[in-house]
């Protein structure tokens, strides 16, 4: 169908956009930067938000009586929109003086300094004085999750984090409660956040502009840690984080920085500068081991086997199917995810190796998500009450924490990750985006299967940012169905259809956020611009294009950890220390 | 904030159940289940919304939301007479406020509030379209008209 184009003017320039065009991005295209709060349009990877409430985006428009937000009104043919009035201009201030008269002003010290969008549009809108006092909101914080820290007296009422969590993720955890002045972004109830169907992904920190909603801040240990002489402090770094962490420094998204983040670690003074994406490959060998267990002995017309598997990486994704699937615990493989695997193999064939006690290692992870601060505090993940990771930072906090040790980062000579957990695949690089870990699993169980090599390795059918997909792959006769979806709400479609039996699929990939861990809760604020997040993902098939070795059983040190350590995939070793089980958590208490 | 727990018995669940399904379990008709849950509980506390929630399959969170923002649902049950003193422009500006206060003091409570024994409680309503009669109270469903705070005494004689 043809799409009308829309002929209008805005200031004083002739436009033509296609019909359904807003002012604001018709605005846009003429390079003009129309400030907004409420606003949010991630549309290419399921998420807009908008609710025209923060009226900071108002423009005049010739024959309307009032200001139009530019958000929501749509270019119509012969419209006159001027964005720079001085009505325009005293109106917009206006409502963000408003906003901030009920703001606490605790800029300097405040975790979203430098990256807060409320301070950035003080900035451009030349804010230099707030000439409206009154009262000021007040909330309790919220510090009962090891993820995430509410603060809502920072709470500018945009309602992103209400729509991220309703409608992308489908959990619903927040609201905006009560009217006027008293009008606030709660959980139900006022409930503390680990009182919740909260699963810690973090999405609600990722679009917060302001400080409401933060990741807990765990750098003074990280910083504790490396100090104290008795430990050995071994660092791992997920995949996602190497393709974001360069925006922290001013570098264009999607620059690789894997070498520049190797050094940076080692000169923050960790002792093993190890890489998750080396667990990342010993959890494929573990999942598509498991994935052609059930798969060979569903052909075998074993009934009890439950298909499809389910990927089980994504601590937010695991803490969802616990709390509301508890009657499809049977379906997840049990594989622990890349970041449990490493720590359990850290404390215990290399904490051997060098002849450390596990009481004297401290394992740190860095995460692009916040959801990891939770998962590496289970119970099940522990010996004797000693954490196999005992701290999780988000890229973020390893950003400030360069920052805070005084490193150039852009001017750091490019370094390697240590043996032996150090090395990895091309297989295991793809983990960090939607679509990796069952292509990365699909690349090792088609080789076991088959017991031939293959020669084209990209499965680009399922590769995209489409919400759900889903594609089938030939393994020698057998038709390998597999279905992806990133963001839960997504996932749950999948889940409601294995409920009802007429799920088609043999495999599934869930992820929690949008684009997969690239868009993770704990990454540098994309900020709504959604090319970031594309970028991130093109840098990470890029990595993996780079890399000699793309499966992860070729990895020649997983090799030799099952040789000399684990025995054989799903073996009692491997089962004791790669693998978990999922509880029910759909609790009253947990409502 | 800690709200009345209500023990729901199995009676009470059933009976929110069939109010959800009387409209078709549909989630467009929130306000309306709201109103005749209300109607059954006195009010709506916070396992009264989360059975709700289950039956339309909606974050709790959505209800609590719709909730707090109409002043029509409470959370916190009423007296046995609940008072509504509007405050609306035409009553505010006969003096509402000074009818409020003398409730407030003869009754020891805030806006709100319920006495302890359960009999009384108060707030304020916005305009229910009868300002000829400035200022307006309403005690269930009759209302008082051109009140002023010496009558407050008399209304309240009424219902004992």
């Amino acid at each position: 169908m043809m799409m009308e184009s829309i002929k209008l003017t805005i200031d004083d320039t002739p436009v033509e956009v296609p019909e359904g065009t807003t002012l604001l991005d018709a605005a846009k295209g003429q390079g003009i930067m129309v400030p907004a709060l409420c606003h949010m349009d991630l549309s290419g990877i399921g998420f807009h938000s908008g609710n025209a409430s923060c009226r900071l985006c108002v423009v005049e428009v010739d024959g309307r009586r009032n200001l139009a937000p530019a958000c929501t009104t749509l270019a119509s043919p012969g419209m006159v929109v001027k964005t720079r009035t001085p009505r325009v201009l005293g109106a917009r201030r206006i409502n963000l003086e408003l906003l901030l008269s009920d703001h606490p002003k605790e800029c300097l010290s405040c975790i979203k300094s430098g990256h807060c969008e409320l301070q950035d549009l003080a900035e451009t809108m030349g804010v230099r004085e707030i000439s409206y006092e009154g009262a000021v909101s007040s909330h309790a914080k919220d510090t009962s999750s090891p993820s995430i820290v509410r603060d809502p007296s920072k709470c500018v009422m945009c309602r992103r984090c209400e729509n991220i969590c309703r409608e992308v993720q489908g959990v619903g955890v927040l609201t905006a409660v009560n009217r006027g002045f008293e009008s606030v972004v709660v959980t139900a109830f006022d409930r503390d956040l680990d009182q919740t169907m909260c699963t810690y992904c973090g999405q609600c920190v990722a679009v917060c502009p302001t400080g409401a909603l933060s990741e807990k801040d765990d750098t003074e240990s990280v910083i504790r840690a490396l100090a104290d002489p008795k430990k050995s402090v071994v660092v791992q770094v997920a995949p996602a984080v190497r393709t974001a962490l360069g925006e922290s420094f001013g570098m264009a998204p999607g620059t690789l920085v894997t070498g520049k983040l190797a050094t940076s670690l080692r000169r923050l003074g960790f002792d093993y500068v190890f890489d998750t994406d080396f667990a990342a490959d010993l959890t494929i060998m573990e999942e598509a081991s498991e994935l052609l267990d059930r798969l060979t002995r569903h052909l075998q017309g074993d009934a009890s086997v439950k298909l499809p598997i389910i990927t089980s990486c994504c601590p937010a994704w695991v803490t969802h199917l616990e709390k509301r699937f508890p009657d499809l615990l049977d379906y997840p493989s049990s594989a622990r995810s890349p970041m449990q695997m490493f720590g359990s193999i850290a404390k215990s064939y290399f904490a051997e190796k060098i002849g450390v006690a596990r009481t004297d290692m401290v394992v740190v992870s860095v995460m692009p998500c916040v959801a990891k601060k939770a998962e590496c505090a289970r119970e099940e993940f522990a010996t004797d009450g000693n954490p196999d990771v005992d701290i999780t930072l988000t890229t973020r906090e390893l950003a400030s924490l360069i920052k805070r040790f005084n490193i150039d980062f852009k001017s750091l000579p490019e370094g390697d990750f240590d043996a032996p957990l150090g090395e990895s695949t091309g297989a295991a690089v793809i983990f960090g985006t939607t679509g990796g870990v069952i292509e990365a699993a699909a690349r090792t169980a088609y080789e076991f299967h088959t017991g031939t090599s293959l020669t084209q390795v990209d499965f680009h059918g399922l590769r995209g940012f489409e919400g759900i997909r889903s594609a089938t792959i030939d393994f020698a006769g057998i038709n390998v169905k597999i279905g992806i979806a990133h963001g839960l709400a997504n996932a749950r479609v999948l889940m409601e259809e294995i409920r009802k039996g007429s799920s088609e699929f043999h495999a599934i990939e869930v992820m929690a956020c949008p684009g997969g861990c690239i868009g993770g809760g704990g990454q540098p604020f994309h900020q709504g611009d959604e090319a970031i997040i594309r970028a991130r993902q093109k840098a990470i098939y890029s990595e993996d294009k780079g890399k000699t070795l793309r499966k992860s059983h070729e990895n020649p040190h997983i090799k030799r950890l099952y040789e000399e350590f684990l025995g054989a995939p799903l073996g009692e070793k491997a089962h004791g220390l790669l693998h978990t089980h999922y509880v029910d958590r759909s609790g009253k208490k947990t409502k | 904030m800690t709200f009345v727990q209500a023990k729901l018995s199995p009676t009470a669940v059933r009976e929110l159940k069939s109010i959800c399904q009387s409209f078709g379990n549909d989630k467009g008709e929130l306000i309306n289940i709201l109103h005749k849950s209300q109607e059954f509980c006195g009010y709506l506390p916070p396992d009264v919304q989360e059975v709700i929630a289950e039956e339309l399959d909606i974050p709790v969170s959505t209800i609590y939301g719709v909730v707090t923002f109409y002043s029509l649902f409470v959370m916190e049950p009423r007296g046995k007479y609940h008072i509504s003193i509007c405050t609306g422009t035409a009553c505010f500006v006969k003096g509402a406020m000074d009818v409020m206060d003398e409730f407030k003091l003869l009754l020891g409570i805030d806006m709100g509030e319920t006495t302890p024994d359960g009999n009384y409680s108060i707030d304020s309503l916005r305009c229910i379209g009868a300002c000829g009669l400035a200022p307006v109270v309403m005690v269930g469903d009759k209302i008082y008209g051109r009140v002023t705070p010496d009558d407050v005494i008399g209304i309240l004689d009424n219902y004992k």
